[in-house]
């Protein structure tokens, strides 16, 4: 009963870590591409705008930076207080994974950072602009290792056991294991989404508040345009790497569909409330054959169910399905209403082009054209990336259960054994300790993009019209 | 000292353990110039605090990726002294996470948040600092005394956390001697020469209890061949030291000139205190309990992250000379532009 205490208390006080972690890496693997993209346009066109844009979003990079890598390595000692059993099992084929990490990505962006930061004025454009792309790559390789290792553990392969210990046998086929390219390529895009998001959102804030600056209108037009753009692609990776997830964890896809039973002819449910007990769904509205369509392509299609995965005594050997089967509609459903409001943006911007206030006239993009009720739907969305991807992220790592590294080990098998207490007393400071974070987190790029609306940010005078050139609304 | 270097499964944890003691080193003077810097913060004024700030802003985060590096390097290549030393440190590693959570979050948040939150920060940005170096301090004292918790272990602990934290602001302040002039560069002088004391009785206190931690340690030191070899340390720490009081008491010098010797010279005296611990330890990577070779990972992975180091440790010592390069000379307010 203690060690399974443990073993729970462990496993939420991980999850609240990597939960809280993961919000930052997000913003700051896109961000560093798009602050990136500012700073290369400048240094193209010489529009003050787009340096204004840099130096508004750099200060929210630079923050979510340093909460990142606090977060972050908080992280790499969980695996040490928290689940020894990891390391004992398969250290020989995290460890070097994690080391790539550290070596190729963690130095390069912690050193760069400086300079990207704080170097404008000491070095020469291009070592600046070299240091901002350094810093972006930084993060992006990160992201490649840890995902590398993530998704190892969802498909392993290339290597043997010895005596309950792993061992490497084909580097390679662990580095490029089956579902680390849909993985990789769906985080990417979702870290890109978030931010798009979080730029459109905030400038839409300003906007609201008055700012008719020209970089806000860049910043407003460069955010919807990834969202609109990159959404369409996420819903067709997200539908590969289902797929693959279907070839190889086909427990947790039946969870995600909340489908009992193998079967032909499965709906694609919309709204159910799986009942563990009773295994079956109440409540159930869906689409008639969509799941059977979408996975197999087929309108009859068999799609196998959580009855292929019970023990001999009726044990269930699937994830929990309640939880997977919410968080993977969250996801799918925050990404539609992205899908959504991305395009009804940009058509609006487009239709009304000619309300284009500026020097290029006729610019094929008017913020102006945004009817009220879509500028107001943009703020509440600027996080919008921030549930889908804790929702993607729960599907993904809860399907897995009980296992954790698929068919090798069970999340039991990794626990330490530290008094519960101890376990819970931490866990109790860490959510006090993230919950005043995240509200100041929040506050402060509330704050930051007022003083910028209100005009009194430290910028060159002539970047903005002056305030109250352009009528409010 | 040295191990086989025929045979993989000798020399390969052997690299791995000089490996990770290198990082930690340089973690404890870049980063214990970092805290050190944090826990004086209260000492000065504002207009001081912002120049305090800008002579570790532009690394502090390099800084703290040592430490990444040398648990990345333990988890690695000594998983299961990993699993021992940090579960039986438990607490101590959460204050000490915290603590750098709050140093690190606060960096930034005072500089973002609205004015009239900046004291709240301030305040962080100390306690972060100062908590840190405690724990890191605690768990020295621990981990010398062999991981053992009696009452007696928490006592020489709790010392030595006590005296890391002195250290750590005594190489803070005599890097504010490097990067600052004028009266904080004064203060900063007065503050090298109250903690060069406290530097002193720590690498005192904690070379006196090693080797009565066991007898095996204490043969190392205090037999003949073995106490010649180890005899330079002491004598040379000595000279550093009374070098340290004779040339802070006529700093700064005529033009600010030197302004660095006192940095460079403690680097070498904590470089000697950390290499008389090593020396002592070795070849233990849990006091006492497990040695490097049979707590190593596989040889077949060892061998491929040493690959990897061999090539990128160089570039990164590369670029983060060329990142002090780039802030050299006296710290400014920090600016984005
Ligand atoms: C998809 C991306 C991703 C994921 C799943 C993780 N991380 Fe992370 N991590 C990053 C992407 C990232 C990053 C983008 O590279 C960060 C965020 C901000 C930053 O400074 O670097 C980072 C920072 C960061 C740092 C601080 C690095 C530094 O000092 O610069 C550590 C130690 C870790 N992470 C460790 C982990 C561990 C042990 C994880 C898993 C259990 C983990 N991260 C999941
Ligand atoms: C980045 C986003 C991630 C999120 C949001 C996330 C979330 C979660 C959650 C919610 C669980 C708990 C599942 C359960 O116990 O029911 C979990 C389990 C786990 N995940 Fe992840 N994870 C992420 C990435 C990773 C990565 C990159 C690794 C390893 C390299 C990892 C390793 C683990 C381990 C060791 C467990 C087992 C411990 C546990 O059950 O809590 N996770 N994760
Ligand atoms: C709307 C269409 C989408 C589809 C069809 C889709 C599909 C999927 C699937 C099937 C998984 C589980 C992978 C597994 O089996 O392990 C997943 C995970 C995930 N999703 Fe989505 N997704 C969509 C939208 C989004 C959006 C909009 C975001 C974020 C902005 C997002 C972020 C994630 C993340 C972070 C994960 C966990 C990491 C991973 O396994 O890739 N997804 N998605």
């Amino acid at each position: 009963m203690d060690a399974l205490d443990t073993l729970l208390l462990s496993r939420i006080q991980f999850a609240a870590n990597i939960s809280f972690h993961i919000l930052f890496p997000t913003i700051t693997i896109a961000l560093g591409w798009v602050l990136f993209f500012f700073r290369l346009r400048f240094t193209q066109t010489g529009d003050e705008k787009w340096m204004a844009a840099y130096r508004f979003w750099v200060k929210v990079f630079a923050l979510s930076f340093a909460m990142g890598v606090v977060s972050g390595i908080t992280m790499s000692f969980q695996f040490g207080t928290n689940w020894p059993g990891f390391m004992e099992t398969v250290g020989n084929i995290a460890g070097p994974l994690l080391a790539y990490e550290v070596l190729t990505a963690f130095f390069l962006e912690a050193v760069f950072i400086g300079i990207m930061l704080f170097g404008i004025a000491r070095v020469p454009g291009w070592l600046h602009m070299l240091a901002t792309g350094l810093v972006a790559f930084g993060t992006t390789m990160s992201a490649f290792w840890i995902i590398v290792l993530n998704s190892w553990m969802h498909t392993p392969q290339g290597f043997e056991m010895v005596d309950g210990v792993a061992f490497a046998t084909d580097w390679w086929a662990i580095i490029f294991n089956p579902s680390m390219p849909y993985r990789f390529a769906h985080m990417m895009i979702a870290s890109f989404l978030t931010v798009g998001f979080l730029v459109a959102g905030v400038s839409a804030f300003r906007w609201i508040l008055g700012d008719r600056s020209r970089e806000v209108r860049a910043m407003l037009k460069t955010g919807v345009v990834i969202g609109g753009l990159l959404m369409p692609v996420q819903i067709l990776v997200g539908d590969m790497h289902g797929l693959n997830t279907l070839e190889h964890q086909p427990a947790k896809v039946a969870a995600m569909e909340g489908n009992w039973e193998t079967q032909g002819n499965v709906p694609l449910l919309l709204f159910a409330l799986p009942v563990e007990a009773a295994r079956e769904n109440r409540f159930e509205i869906g689409i008639p054959n969509g799941a059977s369509l979408i996975l197999k392509h087929k309108m009859d299609g068999v799609v196998p169910g959580l009855n292929d995965f019970l023990a001999e005594d009726g044990t269930a050997l699937h994830p929990p399905v309640t939880p997977v089967f919410w968080s993977f509609r969250v996801m799918v459903g925050t990404g539609m209403t992205m899908l959504l409001l991305s395009w009804a943006s940009v058509w609006f911007m487009w239709r009304r082009r000619y309300l284009h206030v500026g020097r290029i006239a006729g610019h094929w993009l008017a913020v102006e054209g945004l009817p009220k009720p879509i500028l107001w739907a943009l703020v509440p969305m600027a996080f919008s990336g921030w549930v889908a991807t804790l929702a993607g992220w729960y599907t993904t790592e809860i399907g897995r259960q009980p296992w954790l590294v698929q068919g090798v080990m069970t999340t039991e098998m990794a626990v330490a054994e530290v008094p519960a207490p101890m376990v819970l007393g931490t866990l109790i400071a860490y959510l006090a300790i993230y919950a005043g974070l995240l509200i100041a987190y929040v506050s402060v790029i509330a704050y930051l993009a007022t003083k910028a609306a209100r005009g009194d940010d430290v910028q060159p005078r002539g970047a903005r019209p002056a305030p109250g050139a352009v009528p409010a609304e | 000292m040295l191990p086989d270097f025929t045979n993989p499964a000798e020399w390969l944890p052997w690299a791995f353990a000089s490996l990770m003691g290198l990082s930690i080193l340089i973690y404890v003077i870049l980063d214990g110039f970092d805290l050190g810097v944090g826990i004086l913060f209260p000492l000065a004024d504002d207009g001081e605090k912002e120049k305090m700030i800008g002579s570790i802003g532009p690394f502090w985060d390099a800084n703290e990726t040592w430490l990444v590096l040398a648990v990345g390097l333990l988890l690695v290549a000594f998983p299961t002294a990993h699993g021992v030393i940090l579960s039986s440190l438990y607490l101590p590693v959460f204050i000490m996470l915290v603590g750098l959570i709050l140093r690190g979050v606060a960096f930034e948040f005072r500089a973002k948040a609205r004015s009239g939150q900046r004291k709240l920060w301030n305040a962080a940005f100390f306690t972060g600092s100062i908590v840190t170096a405690l724990a890191q301090g605690f768990m020295l004292g621990l981990y010398i005394m062999g991981l053992e918790q009696t009452p007696a272990t928490y006592g020489f602990a709790a010392l030595t956390a006590l005296l890391l934290t002195i250290g750590y602001s005594f190489i803070g302040a005599v890097w504010l001697i490097h990067k600052t002039e004028g009266v904080l560069q004064g203060k900063a002088i007065d503050w090298s020469k109250g903690g060069l004391w406290s530097v002193m009785l720590g690498i005192g206190a904690v070379s006196l209890a090693t080797p009565f931690v066991s007898p095996r340690i204490f043969g190392k030191w205090f037999s003949v061949p073995e106490i010649f070899y180890i005899l330079p340390l002491p004598l040379i720490s000595g000279a550093l030291v009374l070098w340290l009081f004779v040339m802070l008491r006529r700093m700064p010098f005529y033009g600010d000139r030197l302004n660095w010797l006192p940095f460079a010279v403690s680097t070498g005296l904590f470089a000697l205190a950390y290499v008389g611990m090593a020396y002592s330890f070795y070849p233990y990577v849990v006091p006492e309990r497990l040695t490097i070779y049979e707590a190593a990972a596989a040889p077949e992975s060892l061998l491929i992250i040493l690959v990897g180091a061999c090539a990128v440790v160089p570039v990164i010592i590369g670029y983060t000379v060329l990142a002090y390069f780039i802030f050299r000379g006296k710290a400014t307010a920090l600016r984005y532009d």
